[in-house]
């Protein structure tokens, strides 16, 4: 299966193969008006099998979800149809309105405008805490 | 602008300094009477309670300062759905320093990260009390003479229990410090706080439901009431409220320096004739609470510079 190389844009690389929805939707891809492919399940040298999400123009990309979900994706910015920047991720220590707080009890969930921001607890465990009443992310 | 919202926002080498402090207010009250002349607490408690918000009004009036406060959460803005954000902005251009109370967790680091005064966390749902635990740390320091080598039972409720999470977090921060951890399963210590506080660091603990199996190796005994209002459920409330009830039987088990301490209100987990007993400590702690509140008020406030070139005879400095 081929997908046409980009001239300007983003490539989102090396994704762990069942992942790219996910970063598909808290990236908000879904509401882009720009082409958009998703491609899922690509043969891989490293990884076996891959996703691979490629963006047909250079939008803002949120890095730390794209980090948090899954640390071992590249990112490419394709510009004049060259590799312009090479990003690796690695797991954010904050995360800003990626997640939200399940505890009942929590500030953020009567306080509306509250941002649901989550720390970096234990990087081995990739462990998120809420900053405001410490609960662990799911 | 500092705030104390965890216990873990002070070093050991600051506790040890509001230790300091507070002994040097008991010895010397007279001394501190007009280091905040002019100087205005806003106390904040959006939740009941009678103990902590008067021991803050009693340490700022032995300080010669003022109190502002809301009458309840109900007959504030905050019933009419302001924010805790907008509110204490609003009491920031009032006062100079807020204690707040308030039942959900992470409210007092919102009204931290939203005032321009320094704010003192009176307790968030069950998350963090850091001042009780300033009054746990005197009534170790004065009961024991030391705040590391010793064995730490604490009973009760540790699953919402505010007051074990933060003493647990002081405690293992001395050396030589084990703790004994009683509850019944429902009510565990969180896994946030045994993997941050004790795995992590390698401290000793065990976790049991036998109080009586457990009390001889205790030099310090922490029992905790059972909280009716952290239940949604009731039934799950009225099974577990009495699991655990010290009587002066039970304290023939223990050593005979062993300490009870108690973060108060009880209800029935420790019984009346326990008071009697010279091991009791429970109501030692809420006179030490005051002392450490207001050294912990004198440090927050001298550190916003409330206390420079306002004294009169320039005795505003306190040692920290």
């Amino acid at each position: 299966m081929n997908v046409d190389p980009i001239r300007n844009g983003i490539v989102i690389d090396h994704i762990t193969a069942g992942k790219g929805a996910q970063i598909y939707s808290l990236l908000g891809l879904d509401s882009l008006d720009v082409s958009v492919a998703l491609i899922r399940n690509v043969a891989s040298k490293r990884l076996g099998r891959k996703d691979i999400i490629k963006i047909d123009a250079e939008i803002p990309v949120d890095f730390d979800v794209i980090g948090y979900v899954d640390p071992g994706a590249t990112v490419n910015i394709i510009r004049n149809g060259k590799t312009a920047e090479k990003k690796t991720m690695r797991l954010p220590e904050i995360l800003t309105d990626v997640i939200k707080c399940k505890n009942p009890r929590c500030i953020t969930t009567t306080e509306q405008e509250l941002k649901h921001v989550f720390r970096l607890a234990d990087a081995d465990k990739m462990e998120y805490r809420c900053i405001y009443c410490e609960t662990r992310a799911e | 602008m500092r705030s104390i919202i965890d216990i873990l926002d002070l070093s050991t080498e600051e506790l040890d300094s509001l230790i300091a402090v507070a002994l040097d207010i008991i010895d010397h009250p007279r001394k501190y009477a007009h280091m905040c002349d002019g100087l205005k607490l806003a106390t904040l408690f959006f939740e009941p309670s009678t103990r902590t918000r008067m021991s803050f009004e009693a340490a700022m009036y032995e300080l010669g300062g003022h109190v502002i406060s809301m009458a309840s959460a109900a007959s504030s803005s905050a019933a009419k759905g302001e924010s805790v954000a907008d509110t204490v902005k609003v009491i920031s251009c009032y006062a100079d320093i807020i204690a707040i109370r308030h039942p959900k967790e992470g409210a007092a680091l919102v009204a931290a990260n939203n005032a321009s005064i320094p704010v003192i966390n009176g307790g968030d749902g069950g998350h963090c009390h850091p001042t009780q635990t300033l009054a746990d740390l005197l009534t170790i320091h004065r009961e024991k003479g030391k705040l590391g080598g010793l064995t730490i039972g604490v009973c009760g409720d540790l699953k919402f229990g505010r007051t074990v999470h933060s003493l647990i977090n002081a405690m293992s921060r001395y050396e030589g410090n084990r703790f004994v951890l009683i509850s019944p399963e429902e009510l565990k210590v969180p896994d946030y706080v045994v993997d941050e506080a004790l795995e992590r660091k390698g401290i000793p603990y065990r976790e049991t439901t036998d109080l009586d199996a457990a009390m001889p190796e205790l030099d310090i005994l922490y029992m905790t009431r059972i909280q009716r209002e952290r239940f949604f459920n009731e039934e799950e409330y009225l099974r577990l409220k009495d699991s655990y009830i010290l009587t002066a039987d039970r304290m023939k088990n223990a050593g005979d320096d062993m300490i009870v301490m108690h973060p108060l209100p009880r209800v029935n987990e420790i019984s009346v004739a326990v008071d009697d007993d010279p091991r009791a400590c429970y109501f030692k702690q809420v006179l030490n609470g005051k002392y450490m509140r207001m050294a912990l008020m004198l440090m927050l406030l001298q550190e916003a510079g409330k206390l420079e070139g306002v004294g009169t005879n320039g005795s505003r400095t306190v040692t920290l």
